[in-house]
C-alpha cells in the first residue's frame, strides 16, 4: 500500500530489497505487468466512454469506421427524442423512490438484527445465525414464479401498491444483518451497553441512541451497495411493473425500441442516465467502498 | 435413581433456558423481522415452487384454477428440445465465463505484489463495470458488437480478421454474451481475491523468498492453498450467478418483446430466459415452475460437486 504513495519511482521495491540490484528481467516483468494492467483498465473504462460519446451523436455519425472517439453535438436532440419515447424523468423518480425507501428500511432492520446477533447471548443464537447465512445460498430462481403469485394474492400488483413488491421483500436480509453483525461485534464495547442498562435504558433505546450512532461507517457502506443493487435490479421489476409510467429505469431502458429501429444515441443517453448516479457515488467513495467490501467478502467466506 | 437425577438436571436446564430466553426477549424481537420476512417471501415461495411444478396454471386465476397434472410438466420438460438446449447454453456460459476467475486471481496476485503503483486507480477501473446497470451494459455492448461499424469488429479488422456477426449468428452469440459477463465480473472477483491475499501474513512470502523460492513456487505452494476458502466462495457464487444469467442473454439475443428469445437458432437462450418466456409470455406457470425446480437441482448439484471434490481443505 505504502509504495503507491511514496515517490520511489517505478522500481519494484520489494524485489530490490532482496536482490540488491535491478536486473533487466525485473524491468521487463514490470513493463509486461503495467501493459497488462493498463490494457485491462482501458477495456473496463472504454465502454462507458463510448456510451458518453454515442449519447451525444446521431446514428449517422456513430456508425463510422473507425468508431468516433469524441462527443458530438446532438445531445439535445437525443434528449428530446428520449423524452418523447418514455416518461424518463418519472422513471428516474420511481427508481430513486424505490431504492431510497428500500435502503432506509434495510439499514434499520439489518442494524437491529445485526446488533442482536452481535451483542446478546441468547439460546439458539449460533444456530439461527447459521440458518440465516445458509438462506443466502438458495438460488433465487426457485422463488420467482410463486413470488409473483404471492404478490397477486396480496394485491400488491395493483395501483400504487405495485412498488411494495420491490420495496418490502429483503428489507431484513441475511447479507445486511451479517454485515452489521461483523461491524457491531468489534466496534462496540459491552461495557457501554451494560452501563446504559444499569441506568435503566430501554433495550430499543440502547440500540437507537448508543449503537446506531457508532456504526455509521458500516451503515454508509451497506447503504451504498443496497441502493446500487436496488437501482440496477431488473428481473423482478420487469415482472411486477405493468405500466410505462411505473417503470424503474432499467425496465424503462429495456423497453426502448431496439437498435434497428431507434437512434443509437437515444438509447445510450438512456443508459447514461441509468448509470451516472451510481457511478458518481462509486467514484467519490471508491476507496472506502472497496475497503469495506473486501473486509466483508473475506469474512463472508 | 439415574433417571431422576437426569430429569432434575434436565428441568433445571429447562428453567435456565426459559429464563435466558425471557431475559433476551428483545434480541428475539430484533431478529424476528428477518425470519418473518424470510418465511413469507423466501421459504413459502421456495416450497410452493415444488407444488406449482405439478400443476397446470395460467398465472391469472386463483389457486382454484390450478389443475393438478402430476408429473406431466416434468415429462414434457425432459422431452422438450428447447429446454435441453437452454440447459446446454447455460452450462456452456458457466464454463466459459469461469475464465473471469482465472483473470481475477492473476490480477489480484499482481496488484498484491507490492510492485504496482496507481493500485487504487486500477482497482477502481476494474470494479466500475459491476456498479453499472446490467441492462445499460447490455445496450452499450449491443452497439459495440455491431457487425459493420461496431468497435469490436473494427479492432479485429485491424489485425485482418473478417467482421463477425456477433449477435445475429448462432455461432457467436454465446461468446458475445460470455465476453460481456467476463468483462462485468472479473473486477469484482479481483477485489475479493485481493482481500483474501491481503489477509495472508507477508512473513510467509518473506521467509519463502529468503529460502530462494521463485514467484511460481510462492504462488502454487503458499498463495493457492491459503486462498482455497476464498476461491471456493467465488466459485460457488459464480455457479449460482452464471447458471441464472438473464439480462445479458435476454437483451443481447432478442430483447424483452422478442417472440424468439435466444436469437438465431435459440443459441443464446438460457434457462432463465426460457423460463421467463414460458411464464410471462405463454402463461405456462406450472411448466415454468418445473423448469425452475430443474435448474435449482442442477445448481445445487454443481455447487455440491465442486465443494466435495475441489473446495475442501483435504481435497
Amino acid at each position: 500500500m505504502a509504495s503507491v504513495t511514496t515517490p520511489e519511482g517505478v522500481v519494484p521495491r520489494v524485489e530490490t530489497h532482496h536482490t540488491g540490484a535491478i536486473t533487466m528481467r525485473d524491468r521487463i516483468n514490470s513493463a509486461i505487468m503495467y501493459i497488462l494492467l493498463t490494457l485491462l483498465a482501458l477495456l473496463s473504462i472504454y465502454p462507458f466512454w463510448w456510451m458518453i460519446v454515442a449519447s451525444t451523436r446521431r446514428s449517422a455519425t456513430i456508425l463510422t469506421a473507425p468508431p468516433p472517439m469524441l462527443p458530438g453535438s446532438a445531445l439535445g436532440l437525443n434528449y428530446e427524442q428520449l423524452l418523447a419515447q418514455l416518461p424518463y424523468w418519472r422513471n428516474t423518480i420511481n427508481s430513486v423512490g424505490v431504492a431510497g425507501i428500500h435502503t432506509i428500511l434495510v439499514l434499520f432492520f439489518c442494524s437491529l438484527g445485526g446488533y442482536a446477533f452481535a451483542k446478546f447471548r441468547f439460546p439458539g443464537r449460533d444456530r439461527l445465525f447459521g440458518l440465516m447465512l445458509a438462506t443466502m445460498m438458495i438460488p433465487g430462481v426457485l422463488g420467482i414464479i410463486p413470488s409473483f403469485m404471492l404478490m397477486r394474492w396480496l394485491g400488491w400488483l395493483e395501483g400504487a401498491d405495485n412498488y411494495l413488491p420491490l420495496i418490502i421483500p429483503g428489507v431484513a436480509n441475511a447479507f445486511g444483518i451479517f454485515w452489521m453483525r461483523q461491524y457491531i461485534a468489534s466496534a462496540i464495547p459491552d461495557d457501554l451497553m451494560d452501563a446504559a442498562r444499569i441506568d435503566g435504558a430501554h433495550e430499543f433505546g440502547i440500540y437507537w441512541k448508543i449503537v446506531l450512532p457508532v456504526v455509521t461507517p458500516a451503515l454508509a457502506a451497506l447503504a451504498i451497495f443496497t441502493f446500487m443493487g436496488k437501482w440496477n435490479d431488473f428481473f423482478w421489476p420487469l415482472i411486477v411493473l405493468k405500466d410505462e409510467i411505473d417503470y424503474t429505469l432499467p425496465v424503462a431502458l429495456a423497453s426502448l425500441p431496439n437498435l434497428y429501429s431507434n437512434e443509437i444515441g437515444v438509447q445510450l443517453l438512456g443508459a447514461t442516465i441509468a448509470i451516472a448516479p451510481v457511478m458518481i457515488v462509486f467514484l467519490l467513495s471508491a476507496r472506502r467502498f472497496m475497503a469495506g467490501l473486501t473486509a466483508g467478502a473475506v469474512k463472508g467466506s | 435413581m439415574a433417571s431422576s437425577t437426569l430429569e432434575a438436571g434436565g428441568s433445571r436446564r429447562q428453567r435456565g433456558t426459559m429464563y435466558e430466553m425471557r431475559r433476551n426477549m428483545w434480541a428475539y424481537i430484533f431478529i424476528a423481522p428477518f425470519f418473518l420476512l424470510f418465511a413469507i417471501f423466501g421459504l413459502f415461495p421456495y416450497l410452493y415452487a415444488f407444488y406449482l411444478s405439478f400443476v397446470q396454471w395460467d398465472g391469472i386465476g386463483g389457486p382454484a384454477s390450478q389443475q393438478w397434472v402430476g408429473l406431466a410438466n416434468y415429462q414434457s420438460l425432459f422431452s422438450d428440445d428447447v429446454f435441453w438446449k437452454s440447459i446446454y447454453n447455460s452450462i456452456w456460459l458457466f464454463v466459459v465465463t469461469s475464465l473471469n476467475l482465472v483473470i481475477a486471481l492473476l490480477l489480484a496476485f499482481i496488484l498484491n505484489s507490492g510492485l504496482v503503483r496507481f493500485k487504487e486507480f486500477y482497482r477502481a477501473a476494474f470494479f466500475a463495470p459491476i456498479v453499472a446497470s446490467s441492462v445499460a451494459i447490455a445496450i452499450i455492448f449491443s452497439t459495440l458488437f455491431g457487425e459493420r461499424y461496431g468497435a469490436l469488429n473494427y479492432v479485429i479488422g485491424l489485425v485482418g480478421v473478417a467482421p463477425v456477426d456477433w449477435l445475429g449468428s448462432a455461432l457467436w452469440i454465446k461468446p458475445a454474451i460470455a465476453l460481456v459477463v467476463i468483462w462485468r465480473y472479473f473486477g469484482w472477483n479481483t477485489i475479493i481475491y485481493l482481500a483474501g491475499l491481503q489477509s495472508i501474513n507477508t512473513d510467509l512470502y518473506e521467509a519463502a523468498r529468503v529460502d530462494g523460492a521463485g514467484w511460481r513456487q510462492i504462488f502454487f505452494r503458499i498463495t493457492m492453498p491459503l486462498m482455497r476458502p476464498v476461491i471456493t466462495f467465488t466459485v460457488i457464487l459464480s455457479i449460482i450467478g452464471a447458471l441464472q444469467l438473464f439480462e445479458e442473454p435476454l437483451l443481447l439475443a432478442g430483447g424483452t418483446a422478442s417472440t424468439s428469445p435466444g436469437g438465431t437458432d435459440r443459441a443464446g437462450l438460457t434457462v432463465l430466459v426460457y423460463m421467463y418466456s414460458q411464464a410471462f409470455q405463454y402463461l405456462e406457470f406450472g411448466y415454468a415452475a418445473a423448469m425452475s425446480v430443474a435448474l435449482f437441482v442442477i445448481i445445487v448439484v454443481f455447487s455440491f460437486l465442486y465443494y466435495r471434490f475441489l473446495g475442501r481443505e483435504e481435497a
